[in-house]
């Protein structure tokens, strides 16, 4: 289906990351927010708690992010679509709730605005610290999609990816800003709603009667009832069978948790997305995303000024991640340099998937700024040795 | 199944989820019984009412009611209540949970939705202690009163629930025991056809981990205790209706007032124009 006219600010912009997502949410039919004020992701539900009374929407403002998280989810079963927005301490917070939307597969976007940590760390600062705890912060088996956007323009983009792959997976989508991206302002086109596609939610078509609410169809995923429909829908964050009600055994164990993980992973060559830069001829592969991304294009532009052959490939999904073609570049390429705003995170993602084929490198950063550029090259130059 | 053999209240309850996993002498299915009774007067339609509890003994009250029922996350019952009621607010909403799901780890969830006025029906079940973690000491628990985590006894001062629910800002405030089957039933229909935050307290026994540990007897010696030590004021200031160990029991409707809901407040505030966007 199409985005609705009503919420789609359409024409061209000169907004920041932060407005972009907010835009983007509404152009994806998000009608409900809840969020805690968190430096610096703040700003997308103040837009939103404009915007979203003439779209029909609400925004409240929780108590905590415990309940900012929560509230999402009641108001994905009510029949909203729905999302938070955070930065690392409040991401901290949320990681239960991640789990019980993974649990439950109730569609939701979890956005974080990535600041320097750990704990308070640099509230005003960039970081990209958090790039692990989007895939594996909550506790337990599960399989979580995250998007990582570059620019103002991808965060109104994205975001209505995250939407739409949240609804076709039935799954919590984690949107991986950091604080350069959502305060850069750039221009943001935004299209008509008629070329925005939007993906409705599986709803089921059978009556009550017939409805087990965690049958999954072929494609591993169940449809969905909305409450208030009579369909009575038990939904809980128990270990659970067909019918949704708690079942404590290992064999219903493995067959719901071992589906949540499948239904993902059986289709992380469709859902993952990259971009490449010069990799063609490359010697040396950059991996990088997020401003990062964007940052490492001065360094390749310097290598290549001195004969250096290198490229870069840049996630755009991060989970799940792009697994085969890391694998074919490890093949072609003699090292792969992971740049990043942490101590090492995607890297080590990197260096499983080169599995030895190709030398793995790290240049590191604690965040708080982006990278020099002549920091980045020094390793460009010994990596291509 | 012949209807005449039927009990009006199985219409109300996932019977092939029976037997429950609650005790003998619990009283949470008293409650959940006075529920489905309360929810036939009430004349709602059942496909229209929401039920969400959080984690514990109380918390499976959702599981068991065929309603749309969701079982959440510890403590996290009003937030999720919150989402669903401001998405869907032809829903009636009722938070049905434990002392400690509600008020010590929830415990900011509630004064918030109260203070909000949310629009969603708060009933506790105050059984004094952590039941299906093996009977820890809670934010309830009484003065004095032995619990695992409190082997000499309690030394922390417990919450009186309706003086924090009514001074955080609910609309109606009750207290019952589960000895008084109808008098719950009662303040069940009347919240369910009240709109604003209300919230019912009901006394409890968990005679396996509260009533053994205190020697305090088995389920029916908890109904004498309730019978002989209840007083009925309707009315009753909330700051005076403290429990303490084995001491009398204020019971019945402390507070019914009317103000605006959330929903309706923020209706008629978003209908101004924005300031400072």
């Amino acid at each position: 289906m199409k985005a609705d006219p009503k919420s789609v600010l359409t024409g061209v912009h000169f907004i920041d990351g932060d407005q972009a997502c907010c835009e983007g949410a509404l152009a994806a039919g998000a009608n409900f927010a809840a969020g805690y004020p968190i430096t610096p992701s703040t700003e997308i539900v103040e837009r939103f708690a404009s915007r979203a009374p003439a779209a029909g929407g609400v925004f409240l403002q929780m108590e905590d992010e415990l309940a900012s998280s929560m509230a999402i989810l009641g108001a994905t079963w009510g029949g909203a679509k729905a999302f938070t927005v955070t930065s690392g301490p409040g991401f901290s917070l949320m990681m239960e709730h991640i789990g019980y939307a993974a649990m439950t597969e109730t569609p939701c976007v979890f956005v974080d605005v990535q600041r320097g940590g750990p704990s308070t760390g640099l509230p005003t600062l960039p970081g990209q610290g958090d790039m692990m705890q989007a895939r594996w912060g909550s506790h337990g088996d599960y399989e979580v999609i995250a998007l990582c956007p570059n620019s103002p323009q991808e965060c109104f983009d994205l975001m209505i990816d995250a939407f739409n792959l949240s609804e076709q997976f039935r799954t919590p989508v984690m949107f991986m800003m950091d604080e350069c991206v959502g305060h850069m302002t750039e221009k943001v086109v935004i299209p008509s709603a008629d070329e925005i596609e939007i993906s409705p939610r599986r709803y089921t078509s059978v009556p009550p009667s017939e409805y087990l609410p965690f049958r999954a169809g072929p494609d591993g995923i169940p449809d969905m009832a909305r409450a208030g429909e009579g369909y009575r829908t038990e939904v809980t964050g128990l270990t659970h069978d067909e019918h949704g009600y708690p079942a404590m055994d290992w064999k219903s164990q493995h067959k719901l948790v071992g589906r949540l993980v499948s239904k993902i992973r059986d289709n992380a060559n469709c859902i993952a997305r990259w971009e490449e830069h010069a990799l063609e001829d490359a010697d040396v592969a950059v991996v990088a995303y997020g401003i990062t991304s964007r940052v490492v294009g001065q360094a390749i532009e310097m290598a290549r000024e001195e004969g250096l052959r290198v490229g870069l490939l840049r996630p755009v999904v991060i989970w799940p991640f792009p697994e085969k073609r890391v694998r074919e570049l490890a093949k072609q390429v003699r090292a792969l340099v992971v740049v990043e705003m942490n101590y090492g995170q995607i890297v080590h993602e990197v260096e499983r998937c080169a599995a030895g084929l190709a030398r793995t490198l790290l240049v590191g950063h604690g965040g708080g700024a982006v990278h020099e550029p002549e920091n980045i090259l020094q390793i460009l130059r010994e990596a291509a040795r | 199944m012949s209807t005449a053999q039927m009990n009006p209240v199985e219409n109300f309850l996932r019977m092939d989820r029976m037997p429950h996993i609650w005790c003998p002498g619990c009283g949470i299915g008293t409650t959940v019984n006075c529920f489905a009774r309360a929810l036939v007067q009430s004349k709602l339609l059942p496909d229209k009412v929401a039920i969400v509890s959080g984690i514990g003994c109380t918390g499976r009250v959702a599981g068991y009611l065929r309603l749309d029922s969701f079982h959440t996350t510890h403590g996290r019952a009003i937030p999720f209540a919150t989402g669903l009621k401001l998405a869907n607010p032809g829903l009636t909403v009722v938070v049905y949970s434990g002392d400690g799901d509600l008020f010590a780890i929830g415990g900011n969830h509630f004064i918030h939705a109260a203070r909000r006025n949310l629009d969603i029906k708060v009933i506790c079940v105050n059984n004094f202690i952590y039941g299906m973690t093996g009977g820890q000491v809670g934010p309830t628990t009484p003065l004095g009163a032995v619990a695992t985590t409190s082997p000499y006894g309690c030394f922390e001062r417990p919450f009186n629930l309706p003086f924090l629910a009514e001074s955080s800002g609910a609309v109606y405030v009750a207290r019952w025991t589960a000895y008084h089957v109808r008098h719950i039933a009662q303040s069940m229909v009347e919240i369910l056809n009240k709109r604003g935050f209300c919230f019912l307290e009901i006394i409890s026994p968990c005679p396996t981990l509260y009533q053994r540990r205190n020697k305090l007897g088995d389920g029916l010696d908890a109904m004498r205790y309730y019978k002989q030590k209840s007083t009925v004021k309707n009315g009753a200031n909330t700051k005076e209706v403290e429990v303490n160990f084995g001491g009398d029991i204020i019971v019945g409707k402390f507070v019914d007032i009317e103000r605006p809901t959330l929903a309706g407040a923020m209706a008629a505030q978003l209908s101004k124009s924005p300031e400072n966007v």
